[in-house]
């Protein structure tokens, strides 16, 4: 039944999104801006960007975020979504209690705890921190958010089409392979996103597990804010935004014709 | 259930594995480093790299546990400095998941309304600040507040205030930042429960004499208790530890227990006390963290 | 001269609708109803009196939902009014109106017990608790299900779900109550004896019942009224006996209950007043009365038999009327009734159907034989659309 949204819900929205989105919208503009200040707008200038580009350590920096975000975030994949799979499709196994327990508490935990506890563990057995040991950081705590995504899909799968699989002569592993993983793969997708966007943007746990030669971007850029900031980072940030903004609009865009294609392909079987 | 056939022999060993290997590697980066923290927050201060002593000895276990020392915990109890910071982080997290709440079920709820050919549109809309660095976000909001800020140079341009307010470094900063920094985490698993709230169970409601407001206390608020919960827990745990927020917008007068520990451990590089720190935080925070695992198992039972 | 009546035209002495000082107590003005894309509904009138057990009675699509949600206040008219008890609706919200709803997934609120569940519309008009207790009591009884008052929806069938739904509906003693295709979730002995039980149900109360269905065997059953809808529009409203055996139009033929369709030219009339009429599906005409007149010579037009109506057998006497001749296509055996599908020698298909009214018989007809076909000339209804 089409129903359009009422007036209240449509400002409650709009608000909402303004909220959301004033400080992004702020950061972009003001990364054009000519002046360093953000009180006052300098004319409209590119000078950031051209700066940010000899800014070697913001560079270097990032380089190390982006890796240790796709390591992490490929492991954490890969862990949470067996996670998920002995939470939803296990029944009762010894040690499931527990197990909800410890796949849900990272989730909550306030990451200075989590950040001190593996540093120290580090420490206890003298492995050296660096770039390894924030990647090992990252992956404990983002393989519980992709278990919770891929949980979720996995819950409302049809298990019918399973069946029907097993029926035509698969066995549980090929029928794994072959209908269930193709099916479940936004979900998955989704999940390794997800810990690739917390892997990025965290600051509290790298900062406790790096070590020398391995500093990501958020640790740069709050060294540099309690210094005082140069609009670089405005400039950093809005390339980021332009780099994520583009790949949410193309995925969206094929979702949109993946759906009106199977529209059509229903409504011409539907006639012949 | 979706219980898949049982299987002999070596299928079963890789069957075993699925769920080992994730929660191997749980047990020892996750569990692991609690108990060594504790262990630590056992010991005390020297200037040492590690600077803690005693230091684990293999050969000498007794000799190990006569040097543990409850000092740590001593001085947190008596100093007054870390009470109070325990007290404002709880009040604090505690109020702006209130705020949250209030800000965050309205836009669960239109977004859950909306046509659903927006609703993927919407979501993603929620989601996508999330892609952009937290810390700058923060840092933006810092711009905002301060007194030659955005904020102020609106509102005496409308001639609402005749003086810049004061609201960059102290607590109205901080949950301004906690709600806007939080709020994914709190429309997210509310969406999700009144997304599956059936629309008819509201028309019967108006049906049988209920104006909408009514309806919405007696009918939508009772059932999506689930995603209240689920949504309130994940925001008030982590935001009890809290660092940054409090760090960029709080200012030196508001002492969250999060930048306690921060500081403890770099500043005064006093391992052993920021572990104590932690133990305790952990200690406030079981409770929580107990009712969030069971309320989420609940929701993982429930499903059909 | 005995006054000869169709069949099914006089069903019981309630028909306010023949009344002309009757008011009516529902009344739809000219509605018409349009979402974005569509149209649900197109400039509809329709006069619903106090007391019937009325039926809208359509295929999936053809606006009768929307009709019924507007009068319940869920959706607002386009244009056009709608009048209850003399007082327009139009901006009255639900909770305001004296109309309720029984909802097709019953929607009963699964947080709270059956008990709670039905007092709930008691509760929002503020009645005393005491006299909420008495009348949610009397709701449990009315429906039998007194011993399960503290239950939980989850804890409830099927169908002792939908008694809790039209208990909660009638606790307020609405004026109109409104059911949205009641009888869908149920098996089909529950449906047969829910039928019986609403129309005794609604015997008693009095209350004007509104129900909405694709089912034309529930309408049939149980209404005073039916209005046939298709697209946005009411082909025709009448008891159920005028729809059965004096359809308006070809779909409402088609639509409720099985029928034959012939199509031919009008060929003159003879000395009896029977019309003759050109076909394909007989050598000669067949001939069939028009009570109505409508006919006049040269005009094309369709002709509807219904199954039972037609004679089947091997030999018919000459003199039958309306004789035709074919051959057994398909059998379908109901039980206590068998549906013959016979091609005719001109090659379209008639179906012809008749009671098992013996255990035995000897020497059944079976597939591939010859046989006749025959019907009365008052059999026939002519369509006029």
């Amino acid at each position: 039944m089409r129903r359009s949204l009422g007036m209240f819900n449509a400002t409650v929205l709009a608000f909402g999104f303004a909220f959301l989105y004033l400080p992004i919208v702020l950061l972009i503009v003001y990364s054009f801006n000519a002046s360093r200040l953000v009180t006052v707008w300098g004319g409209f200038s590119t000078q950031w960007y051209v700066a940010l580009w000899n800014n070697q350590a913001l560079i270097d920096a990032a380089w190390v975020t982006i890796r240790v975000a796709f390591l992490s975030a490929t492991a954490a994949t890969l862990l949470g979504t067996l996670a998920a799979i002995a939470l939803v499709r296990y029944g009762r196994f010894r040690g499931r209690t527990l197990f909800i327990g410890m796949v849900y508490a990272p989730m909550v935990m306030p990451e200075v705890i989590t950040g001190l506890s593996l540093l120290l563990l580090f420490v206890a057995v003298d492995f050296n921190r660096g770039f390894w040991t924030i990647t090992l950081a990252h992956t404990t705590l983002t393989m519980c958010f992709v278990t919770v995504v891929v949980q979720s899909r996995l819950i409302s799968f049809d298990t019918s089409l399973e069946e029907a699989a097993m029926d035509l002569g698969a066995t549980p592993f090929q029928t794994f392979l072959r209908v269930t993983l193709p099916l479940i793969s936004p979900a998955i997708g989704a999940g390794f996103l997800l810990a690739f966007t917390l892997s990025l943007d965290d600051l509290v746990l790298a900062s406790f597990t790096s070590g020398p030669g391995a500093t990501t971007l958020p640790m740069r850029i709050y060294s540099q804010v309690r210094l005082g900031v140069t609009p670089e980072i405005n400039a950093a940030s809005t390339i980021l935004i332009a780099i994520v903004a583009t790949g949410v609009i193309g995925a969206g865009l094929l979702a949109k014709r993946n759906a009106s294609r199977a529209r059509e392909a229903e409504k011409n079987s539907g006639n012949s | 259930m979706n219980e898949m056939m049982p299987k002999p022999g070596r299928t079963h060993f890789l069957r075993m594995l699925v769920p080992a290997v994730p929660l191997l590697w749980l047990a020892v980066f996750f569990l692991l480093p609690f108990l060594i923290v504790l262990k630590i927050s056992l010991s005390y201060y020297v200037t040492a790299q590690p600077p803690y002593a005693p230091v684990w000895d293999w050969g000498d276990i007794s000799g190990y546990f006569s040097a543990l020392s409850f000092e740590n915990y001593r001085m947190l109890v008596e100093d007054s400095i870390y009470f109070s910071a325990f007290l404002t982080s709880i009040r604090i997290a505690g109020i702006s998941t209130f705020l949250l709440l209030i800000v965050g079920f309205p836009i669960a709820h239109a977004m859950a309304r909306a046509p659903v050919s927006w609703r993927p549109m919407l979501l993603a809309l929620v989601i996508l600040p999330f892609w952009t660095s937290f810390l700058i976000r923060i840092y933006a909001w810092i711009g905002i507040l301060k007194p030659e800020g955005l904020l102020n140079q609106l509102l005496l341009f409308c001639g609402a205030i005749s003086q810049p307010l004061d609201i960059l470094n102290t607590e109205t900063a901080i949950f301004i930042g906690i709600v806007y920094a939080y709020l994914p985490f709190m429309v997210l698993p509310l969406y999700a429960t009144l997304e599956k709230l059936d629309e008819s169970l509201i028309e019967a409601a108006l049906d049988l004499g209920c104006p909408p407001w009514r309806a919405f206390w007696a009918i939508t608020v009772p059932l999506s208790k689930s995603g209240i919960i689920a949504g309130s827990l994940l925001c008030f745990i982590p935001a009890v530890g809290e660092f940054v927020i409090p760090d960029l917008l709080g200012g030196s007068e508001t002492l969250m227990i999060g930048k306690t520990l921060w500081s403890e451990f770099f500043s005064n590089r006093d391992w052993p006390l920021a572990s104590a720190v932690a133990i305790v935080l952990l200690a406030l925070l079981v409770i929580p963290i107990v009712i969030y695992q069971n309320s989420e198992a609940r929701r993982l039972e429930e499903k059909p | 001269m005995s006054q000869r009546v169709r069949l099914g035209a006089v069903r019981s002495t309630f028909s306010p609708w023949n009344d002309p000082t009757a008011k009516p107590l529902i009344q739809f003005q000219s509605v018409t109803k349009q979402f974005s894309d569509t149209v649900a509904v197109t400039d509809l009138s329709l006069d619903i009196y106090e007391g019937e057990f009325f039926c809208l009675l359509g295929p999936s699509g053809c606006g009768k939902t929307t009709l019924m949600r507007m009068l319940a206040g869920f959706e607002q008219p386009t244009s056009g009014k709608i009048i209850l008890g003399g007082r327009d609706l139009s901006g009255v919200p639900p909770y305001r109106r004296p109309v309720n709803m029984m909802f097709q997934s019953y929607a009963l609120f699964p947080h709270m017990s059956v008990e709670r569940n039905i007092a709930f519309g008691l509760r929002q008009d503020g009645m005393p608790a005491k006299e909420i207790g008495d009348r949610v009591l009397e709701m449990l009884r009315l429906v039998q299900l007194e011993p399960l008052a503290r239950r939980y929806p989850a804890q409830l069938s099927g169908g002792q779900r939908q008694r809790v739904a039209l208990a909660r509906a009638l606790a307020k003693r609405p004026k109109v109550l409104l059911l949205d295709e009641p009888l869908g979730a149920l098996d089909k002995k529950l449906r047969e004896e829910t039928q019986f039980e609403l129309m005794d149900l609604q015997n008693d109360l009095g209350t004007t019942f509104v129900v909405v269905t694709h089912d034309q065997e529930e309408a049939m059953t149980m209404a005073d009224r039916i209005a046939v809808m298709n697209k946005g529009h009411i082909e025709q409203v009448g008891t159920p006996g005028e729809i059965y055996e004096q359809p308006q139009t070809r779909f409402i033929a088609e639509f409720v209950g099985d029928v034959n369709v012939l199509e031919g030219k009008v060929a003159g009339r003879d000395e009896t007043g029977h019309w003759h009429v050109e076909t394909s599906a007989s050598q000669t005409f067949l001939t069939v009365d028009d009570p109505d007149e409508v006919l006049h010579d040269g005009q094309s037009v369709a002709i509807a038999i219904r199954p039972e109506k037609m004679i089947v057998g091997r030999h018919l006497p000459l003199s039958s009327p309306n004789l035709m001749s074919g051959e057994v296509w398909d059998i379908g055996y109901l039980g206590d009734w068998t549906v013959y599908r016979i091609r005719l020698d001109c090659g379209s298909f008639i179906r012809a159907s008749r009671a098992n009214v013996n255990r035995y018989v000897d020497n059944p007809i079976s597939w591939d034989e010859g046989v006749q076909l025959s019907f009365a000339p008052d059999s026939a209804v002519i369509l006029s659309r």
